[in-house]
C-alpha cells in the first residue's frame, strides 16, 4: 500500500505551498487538509474520489466572524465562512479534510451532490444553519429547523437570545 | 414564506424554479411539480448518471410514470407513530400498497445542540453531546473527548483508555439490545420486545452502577474519565457476560431461524456496498452490504488494537443481515468485554494535569493551590489551544465523529458531530422503493435511527 502523502501527482508547485490536484495542503500524513477554492472544489473532490476517497463522511461549515484570524496556507486568503468537508479513503485507511473559504456577499458553493449523494442531507442542513447555498442540489430546503424560520441559527451574528419564538400560525411575538 | 434577502443572493440557484428551493418544500410535493433531480432522490436513486440517462431511467420505470397521479397517493406516516423510533416523519407515495416515493422529514427534536455547545466550556461539553445519541451516549462523549484531547495534545492514562474501552463496548452491548427490542416490536414479535429490554436493563445496571446514570452518563470527559470503577466492579462485569450469550442464544431461537421472521426481513430494502458508500452510510448498514468496515479495526483508536474481535459482515445487504450482524455484534462485544477484564491495567483514571482535571477531593483540603486550580476549573474552564480537529469512533450506528474549532478560550469556537444516523436516515428512499408499505415499518427498524442524534 503506497501511502498518501504522494503529495500531488500534477504538482506545478512553484512555491512554498504543497500542492494535491492543484490546492494548496498543510498537514502531515493521514492527516491532510486541502484548500481549494470555491471554483475547484467539485474538481478537487473528483480527482480525490480517484484516487481512492470515496466516501464523503461529512459537510460542514463554520462563521469566522468574530475570529478571522487562523491559519491558512499562503495564497489562501481567509473570508467569513468556511465550508469542511471530510472524506475517507478505505483503501488508504485515512480520512481528508477540505476547507473551502466562501465570502459573505456570496454565500454560495457548488453542490457535491452529483458526486456523492450522501452529501444531500448535509448540504441541506448547512444551507439551513449558516444560508450558504449550494448550486446544483436537488432539493435545498431547511432540514432541521421549521420551513418559514428567518435566519440561519448558527451565524455568529445570529441574535439568538431576542428572537421571539416564531412558529406558523402564533399570532404575534411573546 | 422565502428567506430573507440575505440568504438568498445566488439568483442563478433560484432562478430555476423558486417554489421549488424556497423554504416551503419540506414535504413530499405531488410528482408533477417535482424537478427530475429531486424526483430521482426521492424514489432512492443512488448512483450518478448522465442527467439524459437519469430521464431516460425514469420515462422507463414503469411502475411510477406508467402510473397515472390520480392513482398514486401520498401519505404521510409520523412524527407520531410507535415504529418511526422517536418523531421521524415520512412522507411516502403509494401505489397500491407500493412505496414509489420516501421523503424523510426530519427536525422535530432539533434543539440547537451544536450551538449549545459554543456556549458550554469544554468541561461541560460531555453534558450537551451526551443528549444527542440517547441510546449510545458514551460514543458522543468519547468523540468529544478525544478530539478536546487532541487539540489540547495530552495522553491520557493507559486505564483510562480501557476504562473507555469497558465502557463504550458495555454500551454498544445495551444500544444493540434496545435494537434487538424494538426491531421485535416493530415487526410484531412483541415478546422480543421484553426480552431485548430486560437484558438490557442488566446492561445499564451495570453502567449505573459505575457512572451513577442509567443514561447521559456525561462520564467520559477530555482528560480521562469522571471517576474510578467503584469495588466489585469485575464480578458484576463477569456476571453479565455470562449472563447474556444464553440469552442471546434464546434470541436465535425465538428469531433467527423462525420462518415468519425471515420471511419478513429477508430480501427486504437491499442495498448494495457501492450505494452504501455513495449514500455515505457507516456501521451496520454499510457492512450488511459486504463491506468489512469497521473503524475499530481499521483505523484503531483507544487500545482496539490490542484486542481480538471479528468484524461481522453481511451477504445481502437486507433487512435481515442488519439485523444478524447487530445481533453477532453483541457477542462480539461481549468478547472485547471479556479481554478488557484481563488486560484492565492499574493506575489512573484521568491524566493529572492540573489545567486540564480538577484536583483529586483530598488534595483540596491540604493545599491551597489544589482548591484554586479546581475553582478555576469549574468557573472558568480550561483553555484549548487555536487549531481544529476532527476525531471519529465507531459507534453502534457507525462512523461518529465531532469536528471542533477552537479560537484559544475556553469554549470551542465551532463544535460539529458527525452523527451517523442522520447521515443513514439518506438510504431510507432507496430502501422502501418498490417495497411494500407493510415492509417500511421494517426498513426504519433496520436502519435503527435515533432522532436525537439526527436533529441534534
Amino acid at each position: 500500500m503506497s501511502d498518501a502523502e504522494a503529495p500531488a501527482p500534477e504538482a506545478e508547485a512553484p512555491v512554498e505551498p504543497e500542492l494535491r490536484h492543484g490546492a494548496p495542503v498543510l498537514g502531515g500524513p493521514g492527516e491532510w487538509v486541502v484548500y481549494p477554492a470555491r471554483e475547484e472544489l467539485v474538481a478537487v473532490v473528483k480527482a480525490l474520489f480517484e484516487e481512492g476517497f470515496l466516501m464523503c463522511l461529512d459537510l460542514t461549515a463554520v462563521d469566522y466572524l468574530v475570529h478571522p484570524g487562523r491559519l491558512l496556507p499562503p495564497g489562501v486568503s481567509p473570508e467569513r465562512f468556511e465550508l469542511v468537508v471530510t472524506l475517507i479513503s478505505h483503501g488508504q485507511r485515512e480520512r481528508i479534510r477540505l476547507r473551502v473559504q466562501v465570502p459573505a456577499d456570496d454565500p454560495s458553493v457548488p453542490s457535491l451532490f452529483n458526486l456523492h449523494p450522501g452529501t444531500e442531507a448535509m448540504e441541506r442542513e448547512v444551507f439551513d444553519m449558516f444560508g450558504l447555498t449550494f448550486v446544483g442540489h436537488p432539493d435545498l430546503t431547511r432540514i432541521l429547523m421549521p420551513e418559514d424560520w428567518v435566519g440561519h441559527p448558527l451565524r455568529k451574528d445570529y441574535d439568538s437570545g431576542r428572537i421571539p419564538v416564531q412558529f406558523k400560525g402564533a399570532p404575534t411575538a411573546r | 414564506m422565502t428567506t430573507t434577502d440575505e440568504t438568498m443572493t445566488s439568483e442563478e440557484h433560484l432562478s430555476e424554479d423558486p417554489s421549488l428551493t424556497s423554504e416551503g418544500g419540506q414535504g413530499l410535493a405531488p410528482r408533477d411539480v417535482t424537478a427530475a433531480a429531486e424526483r430521482m432522490r426521492e424514489l432512492g436513486a443512488v448512483l450518478r448518471m448522465a442527467e439524459s440517462e437519469a430521464a431516460g431511467q425514469i420515462a422507463d420505470d414503469s411502475e411510477l410514470e406508467g402510473a397515472p397521479l390520480d392513482e398514486t397517493m401520498i401519505i404521510n406516516m409520523g412524527p407520531q407513530h410507535p415504529s418511526t423510533h422517536g418523531v421521524l416523519r415520512l412522507m411516502m407515495e403509494l401505489q397500491g400498497e407500493t412505496v414509489l416515493r420516501t421523503k424523510p422529514i426530519v427536525g422535530y427534536l432539533h434543539t440547537g445542540m451544536e450551538w449549545t455547545g459554543e456556549e458550554l466550556t469544554y468541561l461541560q461539553g460531555c453534558t450537551n453531546v451526551t443528549r444527542m445519541d440517547y441510546a449510545s451516549p458514551l460514543f458522543s462523549e468519547l468523540a468529544f473527548s478525544l478530539t478536546v484531547e487532541k487539540l489540547l495534545g495530552v495522553e491520557i492514562p493507559e486505564r483510562a483508555t480501557w476504562i473507555r474501552m469497558l465502557m463504550t463496548e458495555m454500551n454498544r452491548i445495551s444500544s444493540h439490545l434496545l435494537f434487538m427490542a424494538t426491531n421485535g416490536m416493530d415487526l410484531g414479535a412483541v415478546s422480543m420486545m421484553l426480552y431485548g429490554w430486560r437484558e438490557r436493563e442488566e446492561t445499564l445496571r451495570f453502567l449505573e452502577r459505575v457512572t451513577g446514570l442509567r443514561m447521559n452518563h456525561n462520564y467520559i470527559r477530555p482528560g480521562g474519565v469522571a471517576a474510578d470503577l467503584p469495588d466489585g466492579w469485575r464480578d458484576d462485569v463477569l456476571r453479565l457476560i455470562e449472563m447474556l450469550p444464553p440469552r442471546l442464544d434464546e434470541y436465535d431461537t425465538l428469531l433467527t431461524g423462525q420462518p415468519i421472521w425471515r420471511e419478513r426481513l429477508q430480501g427486504v430494502g437491499v442495498l448494495t456496498a457501492e450505494e452504501a458508500i455513495a449514500l455515505g452510510a457507516t456501521g451496520p448498514i454499510l457492512r450488511s452490504t459486504g463491506y468489512a468496515w469497521d473503524l475499530r479495526r481499521d483505523m484503531p483508536y483507544l487500545a482496539y488494537d490490542d484486542v481480538e474481535f471479528d468484524v461481522v459482515v453481511g451477504t445481502y445487504g437486507d433487512c435481515f443481515d442488519r439485523y444478524a450482524i447487530r445481533l453477532n455484534e453483541i457477542r462480539e462485544s461481549i468478547s472485547i468485554v471479556a479481554q478488557v477484564l484481563d488486560k484492565m491495567p492499574k493506575g489512573d483514571y484521568r491524566v493529572q494535569d492540573k489545567k486540564v482535571t480538577p484536583p483529586p477531593r483530598a488534595r483540596i483540603d491540604e493545599s491551597m493551590e489544589a482548591l484554586i486550580h479546581h475553582f478555576k476549573i469549574f468557573t472558568e474552564g480550561f483553555k484549548v489551544p487555536e487549531g481544529e480537529a476532527y476525531c471519529a469512533v465507531e459507534s453502534p450506528r457507525g462512523e461518529l465523529g465531532c469536528y471542533i474549532v477552537s479560537d484559544g478560550s475556553a469554549h470551542p469556537y465551532r463544535m460539529h458531530i458527525r452523527g451517523p444516523s442522520f447521515v443513514n436516515l439518506q438510504t431510507l428512499p432507496h430502501l422502501m422503493h418498490g417495497g411494500l408499505i407493510a415492509d417500511a415499518v421494517a426498513v426504519i427498524s433496520s436502519v435503527d435511527p435515533i432522532m436525537g442524534e439526527v436533529d441534534r
